[in-house]
């Protein structure tokens, strides 16, 4: 570990700073060369007549169409309403999944008694689950934030779980021997220790979350972005349905990027080949 | 005084690690415990520290049996050790949280200058050199001012000039509060640089073969004949510790660098 760090002394401190402003510079602008490049193509082959865009509308027209949503408050509707959604089933997956995965991954027979079921449980497709939270919850808001919460808990649980299991011995030593109370231990060390890999956890089942409520919302929803796209399917209206996938991915991003800003400032200590978001 | 009692450590899987040490350590002075791999003396470090129970026998210091970490006595590691989240800084007070803000960092402002990293405390620990980790790691366990420091082949990972160095450094650092030291090393000429004393080990199971004091002023000169013949003293006792005939070993080849590092 340490005869391989090599000498970091030209290394200033303002270092972390440039990298955190970088990601609005120049790399975003080359992420953007593609997907635009892509659409001006399209449009300017539609606009040649060269495409046939029934099915698939050019750019501009899916932009109309998001842009009248957004005006007539449509939009609003739909996003808050699969916003809240997600943040619920979100929240109570990611809080039982930390629940039980700090729980299995610090006692071994807890783990022993619990993991086999969870396990077994994370077989079935969660999908399957549909039916029969239909028939407990309901139709309305409660079977699919159930949904939801299932999808989130198990990457929240099997990170959480295997981030505990592999703190390293060593370190956790080191508040032994400075005799660290079993609870100074947790906060001083088991935490910091296992925060990125918690960070990777949450993200993958915040990812998990979206997956999940597009299909919650298609089984069966008066509003939401994933009653968008049904709407847009029995209309025949492909630019509300490509609206709402942008909608998605814009939503997506942003959850995500939250999740990386607001944790970013406990971070900056990893020794990360490249530090980028 | 640090106070080994007839310490026997064998291992719920029957393997026998340490038979029967004792040994007593004077306050200020400097021990090292040489030997080759395996033959128990880390196993032996970790139960004066309190990390880990002896099957029998009883670890003191002055008078008070260590049955867990105990505050008079600081650790340092084979590997630094440091907690990558903190800065160098916090690092080194990281056990000084009963003092006051102020008095930490005037502690932790002290000790990096006195290991010449002055300015390095902002630093976090993955910009540090393996070497400078080490003092960092040195000086975390020295600012709590314990009695006595345990150091589990601090150096054995650093080349050779950078050890010498860092050997320097903490006879330096000795030199302050004069700490009860207990060094275990494989290398003589470490042990021959530092100590007052050293025990030599034996395997299988580990038990002291030879405990002679090395009898140098310092500051030691390594290139003086009385150097070369105190290591060549002590490279004797562990060549003898490795090859006494013991009807327990079953023809096991023992390379003669095992002991010695040249």
């Amino acid at each position: 570990m340490s005869e391989a760090t090599l000498d970091t002394s030209n290394q200033t401190n303002a270092q972390p700073q440039a990298a955190r402003f970088a990601v609005f510079g120049t790399s975003f602008l080359i992420g953007l060369v593609l997907p635009v490049t892509a659409a001006l193509l399209y449009e300017g082959a539609f606009r040649l007549g060269l495409v046939q865009a029934r099915l698939l509308p050019p750019p501009s027209r899916i932009f109309t169409t998001l842009w009248k949503l957004a005006q007539s408050g449509e939009l609003t509707t739909h996003v808050l309403a699969t916003t809240w959604r997600v943040g619920m089933g979100f929240g109570l997956g990611a809080f039982v999944g930390m629940l039980l995965g700090a729980l299995t991954g610090a006692s071994h027979n807890a783990r022993r008694l619990l993991d086999p079921t969870l396990q077994a449980l994370r077989a079935i497709p969660s999908l399957a689950w549909v039916p029969l939270f239909i028939l407990w919850l309901g139709i309305f808001e409660s079977s699919k934030i159930a949904l939801i919460a299932v999808g989130v808990f198990f990457p929240v649980y099997l990170g959480v779980m295997a981030a505990i299991a592999n703190v390293d011995r060593k370190i956790v030593e080191v508040g032994r021997a400075f005799r660290l109370s079993r609870l100074a231990l947790v906060r001083r060390v088991l935490l910091p220790a296992i925060l990125p890999d918690f960070i990777i956890a949450i993200r993958s089942g915040l990812g998990l979350g979206f997956m999940f409520v597009v299909a919650a919302e298609i089984m069966g929803a008066s509003e939401g972005l994933g009653y968008l796209l049904v709407d847009g399917q029995q209309l025949g209206k492909p630019d509300q349905i490509l609206a709402a996938i942008i909608a998605f991915a814009v939503l997506g991003k942003i959850g995500d990027w939250l999740i990386v800003v607001l944790t970013k400032p406990f971070l900056t200590w990893q020794d990360t080949h490249q530090r980028s978001a | 005084m640090l106070t080994m009692d007839t310490l026997c450590k064998t291992y719920p899987n029957g393997t026998k690690a340490l038979e029967q040490i004792s040994l007593n350590v004077d306050a200020g002075e400097i021990v090292a415990l040489v030997g080759g791999s395996g033959c128990g003396k880390t196993t032996l470090l970790r139960m004066i520290s309190g990390l880990e129970a002896p099957s029998r026998g009883s670890v003191a210091i002055d008078g008070e049996t260590i049955h867990a970490p105990h505050p008079a006595i600081g650790l340092v590691f084979q590997e630094a050790r440091l907690l990558p989240w903190l800065t160098v800084a916090e690092n080194i007070s990281f056990g000084l949280d009963n003092l006051s803000k102020a008095e930490q960092d005037a502690r932790v402002d002290e000790a990096l200058l006195r290991v010449g990293l002055a300015g390095y405390g902002k630093r976090w620990p993955r910009e540090l050199s393996g070497g400078q980790a080490q003092r960092v790691s040195i000086v975390r366990a020295l600012v709590t001012q314990p009695k006595a420091l345990l150091l589990d082949e601090p150096f054995s990972a650093l080349d050779a000039l950078t050890r010498e160095k860092l050997q320097d450094h903490l006879l330096a650092l000795w030199e302050t509060h004069r700490p009860t030291l207990v060094l275990v090393t494989h290398d003589v000429e470490e042990a021959v640089a530092l100590a007052d004393r050293a025990s030599v080990l034996q395997p299988k199971p580990g038990r002291i073969f030879a405990d002679s004091p090395i009898e140098l002023p310092r500051p030691r000169d390594r290139l003086s004949p009385e150097f070369a013949e105190a290591k060549r003293l002590v490279l004797k006792a562990l060549d003898g510790s490795i090859n006494q005939p013991n009807p327990q070993q079953t023809g096991k080849v023992y390379s003669p660098s095992a002991g010695g590092s040249f």
